[in-house]
């Protein structure tokens, strides 16, 4: 079935189709419409799902670790203030191995207040043991919550599916949604390991010495290493059955391209736009949309970038200190290659600011002109 | 509604179960252990326990033992309220009534930290049983205050030159006016009140509040022998009444005949040992005034 649908809706019908069993969640713009149309399709009978309507974020995320150590597959959303709110939480869902899987539609943090999109709250919380999806468009949302569920219960960590202020969470499109069915087929009901049972008692999240504890945190990295490959055989799955698929990286454009855009979110929309223009014009150029932030896809990457020469990376998102932090991971990331494009990181659109095609034509410009980048930051579409 | 009961002294038979084991950390002394060993008892063994961090997060042991023979969850410090109606709403997914869902907190993650994860729930009037361990103070991190620590105490933080400038929050007042089904107070010198409540509050649906006040040796400087007595003569001097309250409205007092001057329970504690005779009479006066209070509330 087809629907025009905002992103908030997608998400949830994502949450429906996943037949969540606890949501959690306080209100928070631009995440409102998404508690508000779970509220009114649990009143309506037409969800059978228990819904808490907490008295913070801190107690959304803490209800939901209750939850999931009581065995049920639960939910929940927020954003920006909400979401720095939770940190304390984020590391408890982790470190306690729970599969919650939450939606943050990303936001600027304040002050100064604003509710545009902006990466940096979910960035912040990068180390908090969570694996992160961004998607791109409204249909990438509904498919990537069902496969989220998939990806947490196999590798017991949580999973945050990222989407942007008001680009997505608020403009409609075109989404096919599966039916119950299709969706039962492919995510089957969350049965946990560890049930609570008073025949025999368990004890969870106790006290641990140095003895023990940085094995704990090892095992958290191993399960981080083992999802590529099993988001990667859940999508596959996932296409089998859908005819739709995404990757952790998708490259589009040339493929021996020598300079690369690399984006995440809704900007790749404008980005394929912008590169499909200047192929046309002749221009060896080709667009990378990077999807999972954590764990980050360094060998993905690292394929796809072969030959290029130069990565013009556009960060909605500044780590103050640094910069943007995609272009940050990035350096990292390749530093250990024998061939290192050079890296020009861009900085653009916080706190909600459009980046237009021109001002992605702008760093296209920049880049080709340049052998390096002038500045370690280069800011697109700053006032100054 | 009248309700003045005489305190129940005649002898009850424990329940048999033991659901705290052997090799937990517990100080000598700890009244929280007595508390929980009764708890436990009073309980059964289909109870899901939820931890914020307190003296019970160090307490039961390291992993991978534990000295608890129950399904333990532990918390963040702030969460009880939180964590216990996830846990509920599990259950309640799962079909599953029997199970009791309770809350061991801690006066910080009562009183402080947790208050409004708490209050939140019961508001909501979540379907769980929470039980405020209260030593009045910060004794897992080393005897700083709380808003539970008494008027004039001393503790780590506040100093004898500069001893707690503010009385201790009425918490029964604050979960009472949330109108909650059931809230008790009660304490390790009477067991068999302390067993009745908790088999009381078992037996009803909704936000349940527990108020123990369980003696802490090193954090109320007095000898691990006495921490029955100190609880005892906490309830004897009126310093902590034994009272329930039924939908926020009905009150119960389990009056104690035996009335003594707060002076003595204040005497035998190394925290009150800076205080002068002034002062005693000014938590003397405070202490009057509160039972007062407390008699106005039972009668109306």
């Amino acid at each position: 079935m087809k629907k025009v649908i905002t992103g908030n809706q997608a998400v949830a019908y994502g949450v429906i189709l996943s037949r969540v069993e606890v949501v959690s969640a306080y209100p928070i713009t631009p995440q409102t419409t998404i508690v508000e149309e779970l509220s009114e399709l649990i009143a309506n009978g037409r969800l059978q799902t228990r819904f808490l309507k907490v008295e913070s974020e801190h107690s959304a995320m803490a209800a939901l670790i209750g939850a999931s150590t009581g065995g049920v597959r639960c939910f929940t959303a927020t954003s920006s203030h909400g979401l720095a709110y939770m940190h304390e939480m984020l590391h408890w869902a982790s470190g306690a191995r729970l599969p919650i899987v939450m939606v943050n539609v990303n936001r600027a943090i304040g002050p100064p207040w604003n509710i545009w999109s902006d990466q940096s709250d979910s960035l912040s919380q990068r180390d908090t043991g969570w694996i992160q999806l961004y998607c791109e468009n409204n249909q990438e949302v509904l498919d990537t919550i069902l496969q989220a569920y998939r990806i947490a219960e196999t590798v017991r960590l949580p999973v945050m599916v990222v989407l942007d202020a008001f680009v997505l969470s608020h403009t409609s499109e075109p989404v096919e949604i599966p039916s119950m069915e299709e969706a039962e087929a492919f995510l089957p009901p969350y049965c946990s390991p560890y049930p609570l049972d008073p025949q025999e008692p368990k004890s969870f999240s106790v006290i641990t010495t140095p003895e023990y504890f940085f094995e704990f945190r090892y095992k958290i990295q191993k399960a981080m290493e083992e999802v590529p490959e099993v988001c990667q055989q859940v999508e596959e799955e996932f296409y089998s059955r859908f005819k739709r698929r995404y990757g952790a990286v998708e490259k589009y454009g040339d493929e021996q391209a020598e300079v690369l855009l690399l984006t995440s979110g809704t900007v790749t929309s404008t980005s394929r736009i912008v590169v499909k223009k200047w192929r046309e014009e002749g221009v060896n150029i080709a667009g990378l949309k990077i999807k999972r932030f954590r764990p980050f896809p360094a060998k993905e990457i690292g394929e796809a970038i072969k030959g290029a020469k130069k990565l013009a990376v556009i960060d909605r998102n500044l780590s103050a200190g640094v910069g943007g932090i995609f272009a940050q991971e990035l350096r990292a990331a390749l530093y250990s290659q024998e061939e290192r494009p050079a890296i020009f990181g861009f900085v653009s659109g916080l706190g909600g600011r459009d980046i237009t095609p021109e001002l992605l034509e702008e760093a296209i410009q920049y880049t080709l002109v340049h052998s390096q980048p002038k500045e370690e930051i280069l800011w697109l579409g700053l006032k100054r | 509604m009248v309700g003045t009961k005489k305190v129940n002294t005649n002898k009850i038979k424990l329940p048999a179960g033991e659901h705290l084991g052997r090799g937990h950390l517990a100080c000598a002394g700890c009244g929280a252990a007595i508390a929980m060993r009764l708890t436990l008892k009073a309980l059964g063994e289909r109870v899901i326990m939820v931890f914020p961090a307190s003296c019970w997060s160090i307490i039961p042991g390291f992993w991978p033992y534990s000295s608890f023979r129950i399904n333990a969850v532990h918390a963040g410090f702030v969460t009880g309220g939180a964590t216990a109606s996830g846990l509920r709403a599990a259950l309640d997914v799962k079909g599953d009534n029997e199970t009791l869902v309770a809350v061991w907190g801690g006066d910080g993650g009562t009183f402080d930290i947790g208050l409004q994860a708490l209050s939140g729930a019961a508001e909501r009037n979540e379907d769980f049983l929470y039980i405020c361990n209260d030593n009045e103070g910060y004794m897992n991190t080393g005897t700083q205050r709380s808003s539970a620590t008494p008027l004039m105490a001393w503790t780590t933080t506040t100093p004898v030159s500069q001893p707690k400038e503010n009385p201790k929050k009425d918490m029964m007042a604050i979960m009472a006016d949330h109108q909650i089904p059931y809230a008790a107070t009660a304490t390790i010198a009477y067991p068999e009140d302390l067993i009745r409540k908790m088999e009381k509050a078992r037996s009803i649906r909704g936000t349940r509040f527990i108020h123990l006040l369980s003696p802490c040796p090193p954090g109320w400087r007095i000898p691990s022998e006495i921490s029955v007595k100190i609880s005892r003569l906490a309830v004897r001097s009126r310093v902590f009444p034994l009272y329930e309250i039924e939908n926020g409205r009905r009150y119960t007092l389990q009056e104690e005949k035996r009335i003594v001057p707060v002076k003595e329970y204040l005497k035998l504690q190394g925290r009150f040992s800076h205080l002068s005779e002034s002062q005693i009479e000014e938590i003397q006066k405070r202490v009057d005034e509160a039972w007062e209070r407390l008699k106005r509330r039972v009668r109306c």
